[in-house]
């Protein structure tokens, strides 16, 4: 698949949504609809926040973090 | 977002608290924050030989990391359940605990099932009815009863787990949607020992999110199973959870008041004594611990059927 251009990808477990750049986190993971309480993200190994705006080429790496049973 | 605090790079939004806090401050403030719920829910001092229940989660690794940073005296108990399912659960699950131990120098007990009884939980629950293909309920009533028989033999004077706000705000929600007044009575973060000899249980993390907790360990650099247990796929607990999430988005906090409204209307006196005469408890003939059972405990019941 050719890459768009301004594009981002978000990686959850084995699945990578490729996403629009230039939009909040926050709004991204709706989109995807992806709980935001349901994960934690990282950008190049640092946590970020769900207000972080989203830049070309971004690979965001989500860690779920509901378990039990 | 800026941290709260010091206006650096915040590295987590917390919505309920309407705070954000860089990791300095965030590694400070749940260590502080512990302490502070510790104390107030008087759970124990720093004389106290403390047993906590690690399972090579973050959110047990996490407790016992945040205890020993308090200086408290907390040894770690792994209790090996022999669940494998496809994805070496019980080997990598020791591993991170072990590792753990080793890296901060702590003591782990480690007590395996399948060693001391010549079965493993799975194989138990494929043999009898209980439960069906699912080894869950076999799981909690071996892992209690291992719990307490260790604390007691040890003579630990407590028992910590690492029960987060999400787990008591789910386990409320599904006791709250069937009522059942028996375990709303007895869901606290504060479980007194009993004379019968139930050790004292505390759940120091049970104001944090999960989310906050998974945080604390990654930036803790914690290193811990991020597989889920193979049959926790489906539970209802899980599914609890994501709806109290969806909850959560739409209204910051909801969980946490969901959780210490009840727990401030327990105080208040919204649950009458109940009509019913509390269970008595008596002695196991096989293994001492204390059981509502009239001879043997659940646990008993369970492995001396496995002998047969």
């Amino acid at each position: 698949m050719k890459k768009k251009p301004f594009s981002a990808k978000i990686i959850l477990r084995k699945e990578v949504f490729e996403i629009r750049a230039g939009m909040d986190l926050r709004s991204a993971l709706q989109k995807l609809e992806i709980p935001s309480q349901s994960v934690l993200a990282t950008c190049n190994g640092v946590l970020i926040t769900d207000d972080e705006i989203i830049k070309p080429n971004d690979v965001i790496q989500l860690i779920a973090v509901i378990s039990g049973g | 977002m800026k941290c709260g605090k010091c206006k650096d790079k915040a590295v987590i939004n917390m919505r309920q608290h309407n705070i954000g806090l860089c990791k300095m401050h965030f590694l400070a403030w749940i260590p502080e924050q512990t302490q502070r719920f510790i104390d107030k829910y008087s759970m124990f001092s720093t004389s106290d030989k403390i047993l906590v229940a690690v399972s090579g989660g973050k959110d047990s690794l996490a407790l016992w990391d945040i205890l020993s940073l308090l200086g408290y005296k907390a040894d770690g108990l792994y209790i090996g359940l022999g669940i494998d399912g496809d994805v070496n659960y019980a080997i990598e699950s020791l591993y991170y605990c072990q590792r753990f131990a080793k890296e901060h120098n702590l003591n782990l007990i480690t007590v395996d099932i399948e060693e001391e009884h010549g079965i493993s939980i799975p194989q138990i629950a494929k043999k009898i009815q209980r439960g069906k293909d699912k080894p869950c309920s076999i799981c909690g009533i071996t892992k209690r009863h291992t719990m307490n028989r260790i604390a007691r033999e040890q003579n630990y004077d407590v028992l910590a787990t690492g029960h987060n706000l999400d787990d008591e705000a789910a386990t409320l929600f599904g006791n709250t949607l069937h009522w059942q007044a028996q375990y709303l009575r007895r869901q606290n973060p504060v479980l007194a020992a009993s004379e019968s000899g139930l050790a004292r249980k505390v759940k120091p993390l049970f104001r944090f999110y999960e989310r906050e907790m998974a945080a604390y360990a990654l930036l803790r650099g914690i290193s811990y199973i991020y597989e889920e247990c193979p049959f926790s796929a489906g539970a209802k607990s899980l599914f609890h959870k994501q709806l109290l999430n969806q909850l959560e988005y739409e209204q910051p906090g909801a969980k946490l008041q969901f959780y210490l409204t009840f727990l401030n209307a327990k105080e208040t006196g919204i649950f009458t004594p109940s009509k019913q005469k509390p269970a008595e408890l008596n002695i196991c003939k096989s293994c001492g611990q204390p059981t509502s059972a009239p001879e043997l405990c659940s646990f008993c019941r369970i492995f001396d059927s496995m002998q047969k």
